[in-house]
């Protein structure tokens, strides 16, 4: 579905991205791990549109999409981005995010509301409240909400669980399995490496610019310099 | 000592002041800028409507103004705020006063210097008397058009597809974009709308006055300025109700005649340092929810 070849992206000066490539498969979630800085975040902001590669080809469904440097024309193709720190729009009510999501639509978005408000019950008790006096775990219910409400094809999520309490964090890693069964394929850059990688069905791991190691989100779960330079040796459950 | 008819001219060249400065208070609202340029684009559609006038009907003419100042507006984000959209604010706002300046000086080119004649428009001029007080009809159709231009304008913000864009735009570019809004073309429609209202005023405002000359947008421009910021930068009702206030208050302190005439304008700008000494943030200041 996306294939990422060769991408370079200049960053102020700095080469944030050294030439990368990957793919996700329709169907799957594919995720990217790595630490602070290693070009995660950059990475989707060029697939989104929002910032120019300096080179290298960015192909979703066959199409060629770098370059385009229209954010919106992304959308329309059915590439959306959550972003980092949720983002959402806090003066607007919650429902009114969810609308906004929705913005390149020109059909009826009743079901697509209700398919959010299934996933995530608590954002139909609050459809009526601002934004900005939900809870962080909310916002991040809203933020995907909102994403899923332009109906793509693929889904990516920047850091999803940053700032979340554990317990928060497995539900929104739950809601996301969900999402990918009814058929979304999701890109999901990660610090949580441990909860990315048992999501995932393909994992890359980055380092300063460049893809490192590739593997199955199992594979990259048991191997021991994974295990030691990503997941810590802190108990499972976190 | 018969207050009304300065009060009724107060109303009316505050429901002016609004519509100028509705303008700088949207501009601001989605760029953080302060569009010196608007005060000469109002200046601009009195000139404009002189030039049309003597060749066109009203009736042609004033859609002609709107039209045209419309596409003034348009042209001048295009052309001297977008390249600029990610150079530093300073640079946009030299930018804009570089563009009043070069409207001012086309007025003064095309216009040699000489002050240009107003038409009267029919209608709206006559003299009518409301509570014994002798206006023109143009004092009262100001106020009102001037609030309904500002509800149809709320509506739009509050209800419409476009207003939810502008709402978005003036939070966050990025996220804008992510939702598949097309930034530049929100910002263009808000100077379009910024434009128009400002032309709509400009009809307005000169019907009162004998002639238009290429600094005609300074004094209007500064009132409304210091009205929007009076009532909150960003907040169109604060920037109407501060418009009113000015108007109101700079017409009661003419009453006093002799010298209070002429320090009606330094009121205006003793009132602005009042307002930033006691409530830096204006009447209704921009509500700021951020929640991380």
């Amino acid at each position: 579905m996306l294939k990422v070849e060769n991408l370079q992206v200049n960053y102020g000066g700095i080469e944030a991205l050294k030439g990368i490539s990957f793919e996700v498969p329709t169907g799957k979630i594919v995720t990217l791990i790595g630490a602070n800085g290693a070009g995660k975040t950059t990475t989707l902001r060029a697939i989104a549109g929002l910032i120019k590669p300096k080179a290298g080809a960015i192909h979703f469904e066959e199409a060629n999409i770098s370059g385009t440097h229209d954010a919106a024309a992304i959308v329309g193709r059915g590439i959306t981005l959550v972003p980092e720190g949720r983002r959402i729009f806090p003066d607007m009510t919650v429902l009114e995010n969810l609308k906004i999501g929705a913005y390149l639509r020109k059909d009826k978005l009743v079901r697509d509301i209700e398919r959010v408000y299934s996933l995530f019950p608590r954002l139909e008790e609050r459809s009526w409240q601002l934004g900005g006096t939900l809870s962080g775990g909310e916002q991040q219910m809203l933020a995907v909400g909102r994403a899923l409400m332009a109906n793509p094809k693929l889904l990516m999520m920047d850091e999803p669980s940053l700032g979340l309490a554990p317990l928060i964090v497995r539900g929104i890693f739950d809601i996301i399995r969900e999402i990918n069964k009814q058929g979304v394929t999701v890109l999901l850059i990660e610090q949580n490496a441990n909860m990315a990688l048992k999501t995932a069905d393909f994992a890359y791991v980055m380092e300063t610019g460049r893809i490192t190691r590739s593997g199955t989100g199992n594979e990259l779960l048991n191997d021991p310099t994974i295990k030691e330079a990503y997941l810590g040796t802190m108990n499972e459950d976190d | 000592m018969d207050y009304l008819p300065y009060l009724l001219a107060g109303v009316s060249v505050g429901g002016q002041y609004a519509l100028i400065a509705i303008g700088y208070t949207m501009v601001y609202g989605i760029l953080r800028l302060i569009n010196f340029a608007h005060g000469d684009i109002f200046m601009a559609a009195g000139l404009i409507m002189i030039y049309l006038c003597t060749a066109l009907p009203l009736a042609v003419s004033i859609p002609l103004v709107l039209l045209i100042t419309v596409a003034i507006g348009f042209v001048i984000e295009r052309a001297a705020y977008m390249p600029l959209r990610e150079a530093p604010r300073m640079s946009v706002m030299i930018s804009a006063i570089g563009v009043s300046y070069l409207i001012q000086n086309l007025a003064l080119y095309l216009t040699g210097g000489l002050a240009k004649p107003y038409i009267s428009i029919p209608w709206i001029s006559d003299t009518i008397t409301i509570l014994g007080a002798t206006t023109r009809r143009v004092t009262v159709i100001t106020p009102i058009l001037t609030i309904l231009l500002m509800i149809a304008l709320i509506l739009l913000i509050k209800k419409t597809k476009i207003g939810m864009a502008m709402r978005a735009v003036s939070r966050d570019f990025d996220t804008s974009r992510l939702m598949g809004i097309r930034v530049n073309n929100v910002i263009s429609v808000t100077f379009i709308i910024g434009s128009l209202l400002a032309a709509i005023g400009s009809v307005l405002y000169f019907t009162n006055y004998t002639a238009v000359v290429p600094t005609s947008g300074q004094m209007p421009g500064l009132k409304a300025f210091v009205a929007a910021v009076f009532g909150g930068i960003g907040s169109i009702p604060g920037a109407v109700l501060g418009a009113f206030l000015i108007g109101i208050c700079e017409n009661l302190i003419k009453s006093g005649g002799g010298a209070w005439t002429n320090f009606s304008d330094a009121f205006t700008f003793v009132l602005l340092i009042a307002v930033l000494l006691v409530r830096p943030t204006g009447l209704f200041a921009e509500k700021k929810i951020d929640k991380v």
